[in-house]
């Protein structure tokens, strides 16, 4: 009874024995990175969400009463977009660059350096296990924040649009940032000092509007404002700027990462010599 | 038939270091190949270059016919190598990295009773189930060889596999890989112990400095670095004219080169004639451990 529960509820049981030998190579390595934060589930899926309502719970507790960015939209409501997406972000940065800088210094990657994988099956691979890392966890902290607040979904197609780009973006950001690191100490600074200033810098916590205009410029500079701005725009049906903008500011943000990616893996830029 | 390995003009250089300076070679098709030579002579580059992990500087690879360039994936398809270095994932068991590589390679559950055969074939049976992070290191390397062979490769690349390995496991390796070898499987490798090249390997190579010094079977090596020596323990002046044949000499023990057995005749009726004293003889065969010193140098002794 529990391994019939367990081979339905395992969502590889179907694949693993009817993918095409053409394919099964891509489907493997993105299982494997799949499994991968799996297996280390409470680090790479529960922390991530006890952290955001943290903020959550208290920034809201200060600020609700004191801050007021739309009309009939609740601070506390107003919070749990951009704290979706700045989860969704990192996470979906931390999956494919952990992985891949791991295996850099493990010395494991050359397990992948002899298979018979193109360039672009390796990134596609990286990219479909950061995607959903980061929206599992984005997903998740929007279903916990239901049981605080009630938060709008007047657009969900953008909702969904921005949630995609997004973890598509720090995805490849995330391979970029693996295959360049030599070092774990190189990939943490390249958290600190660029992931995270950009997230925070990002309109998590405000909307621009309420910023100097000077900082308000530099904000708009900023690729990570858009999207969260986007995916605001698909709560809420209102954000500083237009979705379209959004969406195209993302939309070729993704496609010069993409290609910037795909240059490296196929010059086998510090992979192969 | 193509050959299972062709290598052609290949030379790679670091910067302005050359690890390989222009290297011609072929292996045929169920051959059990040995590829010797001191450290640093350019062993693993070269199997790096077979495998990918490196570009030549020049020159040109083929495994099983295909470039390992231009035609990369069925190259790679056809070959399975053992790294020098002892590297591992951490986060899955012995069967999880077994099907993760085959599945790599495009190879599905139909493959799961090879995989039971390479697991029990090295002995990892009872480790199957157990994290990569948790085997020995002797367990680790038999890992690292059993997921080398999981997508069944014709061509099998073994990099210093017996390095640090105890000896039980150096037996129960070679039974297995003999066994492949007698499928069909093309066996290469390059090793620390001659012994192990010598009893196993029908051919042999040997590099130094990036160049290959010497190639030929291991029966012709052996028989053309003189087949035998002469141990003796001597009281007196060896005679002048037997010092050619003399290989070393150390106080009182002189070891000769013998071209055939008649020779031992010659030098004992020689050294009668002047009069030295013989107070002990040995007669002993050459190994590949010889040859090998003869021809690339005492450097460290190591293959
Ligand atoms: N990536 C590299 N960069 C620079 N030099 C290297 C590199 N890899 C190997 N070498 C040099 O090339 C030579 C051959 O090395 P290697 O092929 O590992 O020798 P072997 O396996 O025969 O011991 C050595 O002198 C080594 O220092
Ligand atoms: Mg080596």
């Amino acid at each position: 009874m529990m391994r019939l529960l367990s081979t339905w509820l395992n969502p590889f049981y179907w694949l693993d024995d009817h993918i095409s030998p053409r394919y099964r190579g891509m489907y493997t390595l993105f299982k494997k990175e799949l499994l991968r934060f799996w297996r280390v589930a409470f680090q790479t899926i529960a922390s991530p969400i006890l952290t955001a309502l943290l903020y959550l719970l208290i920034f809201s507790h200060v600020l609700e009463s004191h801050v007021k960015v739309y009309d009939q939209v609740s601070y506390t409501a107003f919070l749990v977009p951009g704290l979706m997406m700045m989860s969704l972000l990192q996470n979906a940065f931390a999956n494919s660059s952990s992985s891949l800088i791991q295996s850099k210094v493990m010395g494991n990657i050359i397990f992948l350096m002899l298979t018979p994988l193109t360039y672009l099956e390796f990134f596609i691979a990286f990219l479909a296990a950061s995607m959903i890392r980061g929206l599992a966890v984005g997903l998740s902290i929007y279903l916990v924040a239901l049981l605080f607040v009630d938060v709008p979904t007047v657009h969900p197609w953008w909702i969904i649009a921005f949630a995609l780009l997004g973890s598509a973006l720090l995805g490849t950001f995330g391979v970029i940032a693996g295959i360049w690191a030599d070092k774990f100490d190189q990939m943490a600074a390249f958290q600190n000092f660029v992931i995270m200033p950009l997230t925070f810098l990002s309109g998590v916590f405000y909307s621009i509007h309420s910023l100097p205009p000077f900082w308000q410029a530099v904000s708009q500079l900023n690729p990570f404002f858009y999207m969260i701005d986007g995916f605001r725009y698909g709560f809420f049906g209102q954000g500083d700027v237009s979705p379209w903008l959004s969406l195209g500011v993302v939309g070729v943000f993704l496609l010069a990462l993409a290609w910037l990616c795909l240059k490296m893996l196929k010059s086998g830029y510090k992979l192969r010599s | 038939m193509a050959a299972a390995v062709e290598i052609q003009g290949i030379t790679k250089h670091f910067g302005a270091f050359e690890a390989l300076r222009g290297i011609d070679l072929t292996i045929g098709q169920g051959e059990f190949f040995a590829l010797l030579g001191p450290n640093g002579a350019g062993k693993s580059t070269l199997i790096n270059l077979m495998s990918g992990l490196l570009r030549p500087t020049s020159g040109h690879i083929r495994i099983m016919g295909h470039d390992v360039q231009s035609d990369y994936q069925q190259a790679r398809m056809a070959l399975g190598v053992v790294p020098q270095e002892l590297v591992f994932d951490p986060f899955f068991n012995v069967r999880e990295m077994m099907r993760f590589q085959a599945g790599y390679f495009g190879c599905g559950p139909e493959n799961d009773g090879w995989i039971d055969e390479v697991i029990t074939g090295l002995g990892l049976a009872d480790k199957a189930h157990t994290n990569m992070r948790q085997l020995s290191g002797g367990m680790k390397r038999r890992a690292l060889i059993a997921q080398a062979l999981a997508h069944r490769p014709p061509v099998i690349v073994l990099d210093e596999p017996t390095a640090g390995v105890d000896v039980e496991l150096r037996q129960m390796l070679w039974v297995f890989i003999q066994k492949l070898n007698r499928q069909g499987h093309t066996i290469i490798l390059t090793t620390h112990y001659l012994e192990e090249a010598e009893t196993l390997c029908q051919r042999v190579a040997m590099l130094k400095q990036g160049r290959v010094v010497t190639l030929d079977t291991t029966q012709q090596l052996l028989r053309s670095h003189a087949a035998k020596q002469l141990s003796l323990r001597v009281e007196g002046v060896v005679p002048a004219h037997l010092q050619t044949m003399i290989k070393q000499q150390q106080g009182d023990e002189v070891i000769f080169n013998l071209a055939d057995i008649g020779q031992v005749e010659i030098i004992l009726s020689a050294l009668r004639q002047a009069q030295v004293a013989v107070l002990d003889i040995q007669l002993q065969e050459v190994d590949l451990e010889d040859v090998f010193l003869n021809l690339v140098g005492s450097q460290g002794g190591q293959a």
